[in-house]
C-alpha cells in the first residue's frame, strides 16, 4: 500500500509564513526596555591595546553603560569542543583582553537605550592601538621563525595530528609511479541570510536569564553559556526563533552570546545585538582553509595502493567550538569511493591572525572529497586512462558493504557502480567525449567533470562525538487527539518541522495538519543535540519514529482494555484500534488519546496521559554517495567558465521527503559553485580582510545557476529503522570537484593538470594564454 | 541599517531639491535610487547631515519621446529603461545596457541620473551614453544647462556637476534607422561591476562598409572614455572580424588601468580588448 506521507513530496509546512513575513526571527523580538548592544571591533589583524579611552562615549545620549574585557574577567573563556591531544587551547576572552588577533575581535560593548545611540557612541570610543606583525599564511605561520601570537605558547602550532592505516610505505615501495601534488582549499565566508543576533533578558526574582540566539545547537550552547557564566543550567533558557540559515556558522558558541547574558545581568536590562552583515563577514567562523600535498601511490592499470596528504589547517586566532576537529573529519574521509589500503594524513593545526575557520557546510569533507577526486583524475591523466575507468576499477563492489575503509571506518551500505552509472548516463557522457573531441579541433574548449562521493553523515555514534551524539524526540498525543512533536534537533531551514511531521503522521495514520513540530527553546523541548553534520533526519527522525512506536504499544494496552480484548489481538492501522478478528470492533487513535487524559477507565498498571520521549543513540555513522557529472565550456579570450549540462546522482538512503532532498541538492551544489568560481576570504598580508562585503566577495546569484538534473538511487541504511542517511551536505561535498575536475579537463590542450579554487576568470585566462596541444 | 543621525527632506521640486542643497552646502547629499549613497551610509563611509530625496519629484521619473530625441528623467529606474518599448524601438542600446545592471532588485531601485552623478568608473551606463553622444541636462541656481556626455565624466567619481547642481534628464539621439548597437561586459562576480564594458553604435552604408562607428569603454580606467582611435580604424571598412580585430588592439593604451583582487591591470587590459571587439562585432551583426 502507497504511504501517505513517507516518501512523499510534501510542501514544506514553514514556508506560507517564511515566504509572507509572518516569521519570528530574533530580530522581530520586541521586549519592553529593550537595550542595544554595539561592538567596537578590532580594526587590526594582531596589536596590543594600550589604552581605551570611553570618556567621550560614555557621556553621549542614551548610553547606558560601556562594558571592556576588563569588566569580564569573570565571564569564562568562550569554549571549544576539540578533544584533541596536546591541542593547545588560548584563553578566548569574550573582549579582548590586552591583545587583539585578529580583524573583527570584539574589543569594546556598548550599552545603550537605542541601536543609534549605541553605535555612535561606540564610533566615539577611542582604543590606542601598537600594531604588531600579523601572520596570514599558515605555513609562514607555522615556521620557528614566526613569533607566537599567543603568548603563553611557544609557536603558532596548536596542535598536530596524523591518521594512519595499513602499510603506507609498502604501498609506496609496490607503486609503478607516484603523483605529488599541492591543493589548497581556500578559506571561505558562510554568509548565511540571517546574520547571528542575541537577546538577553535576566529576571533577578526568578534568577532566570533567557537568552534567544540564532542558533543551531540551544541546548549545547545553554550549557556552554551556563558554564561560562557560572549559572546553574536549570537557570537558562535558551530559546532559538527561526534561524535564517546556518551552514555550520551557527553550530557554535559565541563570546556574544554569553557577554549579552553577562550584560542583562549586570545591568537588569534585557539586552539585543543584531550582527552586521559586516560583523558577519569578520567575526562569524569562517570555512575550509586548508592547504596540503597530497602523494598517490599507484599501479601502471589504475589502482590506487595508498594516499598521504600533509596539511597545514589554517584555523585563525582562536578556537571556536569545532576548530581543531574539522580537519580530522578530512582524514577519516580521505579514501573516498575507493578501496585503498593505505592512508595516512599528517595535520598542523596553526594560529593565523584570522577569524577562526570551524565548520561550514561539509566541515573537513569537501576537502577530503575534492583530495581523492582531484588525485583520481590525476591519476587518469598520468595513465592517459578514462577517469571513469580509475574509479571503477577502484570501487568497492556492491557485496563488499559494510566496507571497512584503512582509516578506520565502515561505510555502512553502498553501490558505488549502480550511482555512476546513472550519472553517466543522465549527463550523456558519451555524447559530450564526442563533442568535446569534435570542439578542441575547432578551438572550443570543453570538459567533462566527474566526482563520485561518499560522506560521513547522521552524526553521529556518541563515542566519537565530542558532546554526545544521539537525538531525542518526545512524542504526545493531546486530549483532543492532535499531536505534538518535541525535537532536540534544531532544524533551522532544512525542513524537518514538515519531514518529522511526516513520519508521525504517517505512523499514527493521523493528518499532517492534525502534527506540530516544536523545537529551539530549551525549556519546552527535553535536551537534544542540535542540527548539523547531515544528521536531524537520521538521527533525529529515528528518535521521532521510536517514539511514536512506544507511543502505539502504550495506547495498544488501552484500547485492548476498552475493547475487552487480549493485547494481541489489537491492531493498530489508519489510525484505528482494531480487533484482529472483527474489524468492525475498533476505537480511533482519538477516543483513546482522551481515554488516557480523562483517566476514568485505565487498565491496571496503566500511566494517564499518551506521550513517549525515546533518546536514539545511533550505532553507526551513515555514509551517503553518489555521482557527479558536469560538462563546462571554458573561454579562451575572457577566462570565463559556462557551465553546459549539470547531472547529479545522489543516494541518500530512504528518503521521507523527495522534494526536501531536492532542494537540500539544489543548494549544496549551488554553494560548491560559490567555492569552485567565486569565494574566497581573502586577507592581506597584515590581517586586512580584503573581501569584507558582498561588493568584494562573490556569492552565486540565481542567474549564475544552470539547470541541474537531479536523480538518485536508494540503498537503504542498516544504521537506522528509517533507512536514511542524510543528505544536508551531500551538493557542497559531491559538486565541487566534479566543477573543478571539469575546468581542467577543459584545459588540458593546455597542460593544465590542476588549479586551485576558485576558478576565477583571470586564473583560467592565465592558463590559456599559452598554445593548445 | 545603522547610519549617524541625518535629517529627511523631501522637496516636490528641483528648485526646491537646489534651494535645500544650497542651503546646507557639502554637508548634504541627494538621495535617488540610493544603491550608492545608502550602502556608504550603511558603512559610515558617507555620513551626510541632511539627506535631500528627490524621489518625489514625479517630473524626473518619465521617458518621453521628444522625435529625434528621447527624454529620460534623471530618476527613471534601470528597470524602466530596460523594459521602456521607447527606448527598445527607437535606442536598444539604453534598455540592453540597463538589463546588464546588477540583478532585477537593484534594477527595480536604481535610477540612470542617480548611477551616472555618482560616476563609478565600472558603472554601466558611461560607456552606452558616451558612444551614444548624450546630452546631461543639469539644473543649479543660475537655470539648466545641457553637457556633452563627454564632457560630464571627469574622472573617478567626478563630474561636471557642481555643487548645489542636480541631473534633470538625459537627452539620448534615437538611433539612425539600419543602425545597430550592443553593450558588452565582463561582470566582476561579487558587485556585478563591469570589469571591462563595451558599448558600440555602428551604422553601415549601402556596400554594407562602415559608415558611422561610435565606441566606448568602461570599467578600465578612472573614467569611461570614447575609443576614437578604433572608431578611426574602422570608418569605411567592413566590419569584418579580422578588421575588428585588427583595430582593437591595446584600446586602453595611454589609459591608467588600475588592477585589484577581481582584476589584475594586465587582465583588465587585456579584456578592454576583447569586449571592445565583440561590441563592435554585436553591434555590427545586429
Amino acid at each position: 500500500m502507497a504511504q501517505r506521507y513517507i516518501g512523499q513530496s510534501v510542501k514544506r509546512t514553514e514556508d506560507p509564513r517564511l515566504v509572507s513575513g509572518l516569521a519570528h526571527y530574533v530580530d522581530d523580538i520586541k521586549l519592553p526596555d529593550l537595550h542595544y548592544v554595539s561592538f567596537v571591533r578590532s580594526i587590526h589583524g594582531h596589536a596590543k591595546i594600550r589604552r581605551i579611552d570611553n570618556s567621550a562615549a560614555s557621556k553621549m545620549p542614551g548610553v547606558v553603560r560601556i562594558f571592556t574585557g576588563e569588566d569580564c574577567r569573570n565571564v569564562g573563556s568562550v569554549p571549544t569542543a576539540g578533544a584533541l591531544e596536546n591541542l593547545k587551547v588560548p584563553h578566548h576572552p569574550v573582549l579582548a583582553l590586552n591583545k587583539v588577533r585578529y580583524v573583527g575581535e570584539p574589543v569594546v560593548a556598548v550599552v545603550a537605550q537605542s541601536l543609534y545611540q549605541a553605535r555612535d557612541a561606540a564610533d566615539a570610543v577611542v582604543v590606542d592601538y601598537e600594531p604588531l606583525a600579523a601572520v596570514v599564511d599558515p605555513i609562514k605561520a607555522a615556521s620557528p621563525e614566526s613569533k607566537p601570537i599567543h603568548d603563553e605558547f611557544s609557536d603558532n602550532i596548536a596542535y598536530t595530528w596524523t591518521l594512519s592505516g595499513g602499510d603506507v610505505k609498502q604501498a609506496f615501495k609496490d607503486a609503478d609511479r607516484i603523483i605529488k601534488q599541492r591543493m589548497e582549499h581556500q578559506r571561505l565566508i558562510p554568509v548565511a541570510m540571517e546574520p547571528r543576533g542575541v537577546i538577553a533578558r535576566y529576571f533577578p526574582g526568578e534568577k532566570e536569564l533567557t537568552i534567544w540566539s540564532s542558533t543551531q545547537i540551544p541546548h549545547l550552547m545553554r550549557t556552554q553559556v551556563a558554564i561560562m557564566l557560572g549559572l546553574p543550567e536549570n537557570r537558562l533558557r535558551v530559546v532559538t526563533p527561526e534561524v535564517g540559515g546556518g551552514f555550520g556558522s551557527k553550530l557554535n558558541v559565541y563570546g556574544e552570546e554569553a557577554l549579552l547574558g553577562h550584560i542583562a545581568m549586570q545591568l537588569g536590562k534585557p539586552v539585543k545585538w543584531i550582527e552586521t552583515r559586516s560583523e558577519n563577514f569578520a567575526a562569524t567562523i569562517h570555512g575550509r582553509g586548508q592547504v596540503g600535498d597530497v602523494e598517490i601511490a599507484i599501479k601502471n592499470d589504475g589502482q590506487i595502493l595508498g594516499i598521504t596528504y600533509k596539511i597545514w589547517a589554517d584555523l585563525g586566532a582562536y578556537h571556536q567550538l569545532l576548530t581543531p576537529a574539522i580537519p580530522t573529519l578530512t582524514g577519516l574521509m580521505l579514501p573516498g569511493t575507493y578501496r585503498i589500503p593505505a592512508i595516512r594524513m599528517d595535520v598542523t593545526g596553526v594560529f593565523t591572525n584570522k577569524m577562526a575557520t570551524d565548520a561550514y557546510r561539509g566541515a573537513g569533507r569537501p576537502e577530503a572529497t575534492h583530495v581523492i577526486e582531484r588525485a583520481a583524475d590525476l591519476v587518469a591523466q598520468e595513465l592517459n586512462m578514462d577517469p571513469v575507468e580509475v574509479r571503477r576499477k577502484n570501487f568497492p563492489a556492491k557485496k563488499d558493504f559494510p566496507y571497512s575503509t584503512a582509516t578506520g571506518l565502515s561505510y555502512d551500505s553502498g553501490n558505488y557502480e549502480a550511482s555512476l552509472k546513472k550519472a553517466l548516463k543522465l549527463g550523456e557522457y558519451k555524447k559530450w567525449r564526442r563533442e568535446q573531441e569534435k570542439g578542441r579541433k575547432k578551438g572550443r574548449y570543453l570538459g567533462i567533470g566527474i566526482s563520485t562521493y561518499v560522506e560521513i553523515c547522521a552524526m553521529g555514534p556518541s563515542p566519537a562525538m565530542p558532546a554526545g551524539g544521539w537525538e531525542s524526540a518526545t512524542v504526545r498525543i493531546e486530549p483532543t487527539g492532535k499531536v505534538t512533536v518535541l525535537t532536540g534537533a534544531s532544524p533551522h531551514g532544512q525542513g524537518q518541522e514538515t519531514s518529522f511531521a511526516q513520519i508521525a503522521a504517517e505512523m499514527l495514520g493521523v493528518d499532517l495538519d492534525d502534527v506540530i513540530v516544536i523545537h529551539g527553546d530549551t525549556a519546552i523541548v527535553q535536551y537534544g543535540i542540535g542540527t548539523f553534520g547531515s544528521r536531524a533526519t537520521a538521527v533525529g527522525g529515528t528518535a521521532v519514529y521510536r517514539a511514536v512506536q512506544q507511543l502505539i504499544k502504550k495506547a495498544s494496552v488501552l484500547a485492548a482494555h476498552l475493547l475487552k480484548l487480549p493485547k494481541n489481538q489489537v491492531a493498530f492501522r489508519d489510525g484505528k484500534f482494531y480487533s484482529s478478528s472483527n474489524p468492525e470492533k475498533s476505537l480511533t487513535l482519538q477516543e483513546v488519546a482522551l481515554a488516557s487524559h480523562i483517566a476514568k477507565n485505565l487498565p491496571k498498571n496503566y500511566e494517564p496521559g499518551l506521550s513517549a520521549t525515546y533518546f536514539f543513540e545511533p550505532k553507526n555513522f551513515t555514509f551517503p554517495f553518489g555521482a557527479h557529472l558536469c560538462v563546462v565550456e571554458a573561454d579562451r579570450e575572457t577566462g570565463s567558465v559556462k557551465i553546459l549540462k549539470y547531472a547529479a546522482v545522489d543516494d541518500c538512503g530512504k528518503v521521507i521527503n523527495p522534494l526536501l532532498v531536492e532542494g537540500q541538492i539544489h543548494g549544496g551544489i549551488v554553494q560548491s559553485l560559490g567555492q569552485a568560481f567565486m569565494e574566497e576570504a581573502v586577507y592581506d598580508e597584515n590581517g586586512q580582510l580584503i573581501t569584507g562585503t558582498l561588493m568584494d566577495y562573490a556569492i552565486p546569484r540565481a542567474m549564475d545557476v544552470p539547470w541541474l538534473e537531479l536523480d538518485r538511487t536508494e540503498t537503504p541504511s542498516p544504521v537506522n529503522p528509517l533507512g536514511v542517511k542524510g543528505v544536508g551536505e551531500a551538493g557542497t561535498i559531491g559538486a565541487t570537484p566534479a566543477l573543478v575536475n571539469a575546468v581542467v579537463d577543459a584545459l588540458r590542450p593546455f597542460g593544465v593538470k590542476h588549479i586551485d579554487m576558485p576558478l576565477r576568470p583571470e586564473k583560467i585566462w592565465r592558463l590559456m594564454q599559452k598554445e593548445a596541444q | 541599517m545603522i547610519p549617524e543621525a541625518f535629517e529627511y527632506f523631501s522637496p516636490a521640486s528641483t528648485q526646491e531639491a537646489i534651494s535645500l542643497s544650497r542651503r546646507y552646502g557639502t554637508d548634504a547629499k541627494f538621495l535617488s535610487g540610493g544603491h550608492s549613497l545608502v550602502p556608504m551610509m550603511k558603512l559610515r563611509l558617507a555620513t551626510p547631515r541632511q539627506v535631500i530625496d528627490l524621489g518625489g519629484i514625479q517630473e524626473l521619473a518619465q521617458i518621453s519621446d521628444q522625435g529625434e530625441k528621447i527624454k529620460i528623467g534623471a530618476l527613471v529606474t534601470h528597470r524602466a529603461i530596460e523594459t521602456s518599448q521607447t527606448l527598445k524601438n527607437r535606442c536598444a542600446l539604453l534598455p540592453q545596457t540597463a538589463s546588464e545592471i546588477g540583478d532585477v532588485q537593484v534594477r527595480n531601485r536604481g535610477t540612470i541620473g542617480g548611477s551616472i552623478a555618482h560616476a563609478d568608473p565600472a558603472a554601466d551606463y558611461p560607456a552606452a551614453l558616451l558612444a551614444l553622444d548624450v546630452q546631461i541636462e543639469i539644473e543649479g541656481d543660475s537655470g539648466r544647462r545641457q553637457v556633452p556626455a563627454v564632457d560630464f565624466f571627469l574622472d573617478l567619481f567626478t563630474t561636471a556637476l557642481s555643487p548645489g547642481e542636480l541631473i534633470v534628464a538625459i537627452h539620448v539621439p534615437a538611433l539612425p534607422r539600419g543602425a545597430g548597437s550592443a553593450y558588452q561586459k565582463l561582470r566582476q562576480q561579487a558587485s556585478g561591476f563591469a570589469i571591462a564594458g563595451a558599448a558600440a553604435v555602428v551604422s553601415k552604408d549601402e556596400g554594407g562598409k562602415c559608415q558611422k562607428i561610435a565606441v566606448a569603454l568602461t570599467g578600465v580606467g578612472p573614467k569611461a572614455f570614447r575609443l576614437t582611435r578604433v572608431e578611426e580604424a574602422l570608418r569605411g571598412k567592413s566590419l569584418t572580424e579580422s578588421n575588428v580585430t585588427r583595430a582593437c588592439k591595446d584600446v586602453a593604451a595611454g589609459v591608467d588601468v588600475q588592477g585589484d583582487i577581481h582584476a589584475s591591470t594586465e587582465y583588465r587590459t587585456a579584456m578592454a580588448d576583447v569586449f571592445a571587439r565583440r561590441a563592435i562585432l554585436a553591434a555590427a551583426a545586429g
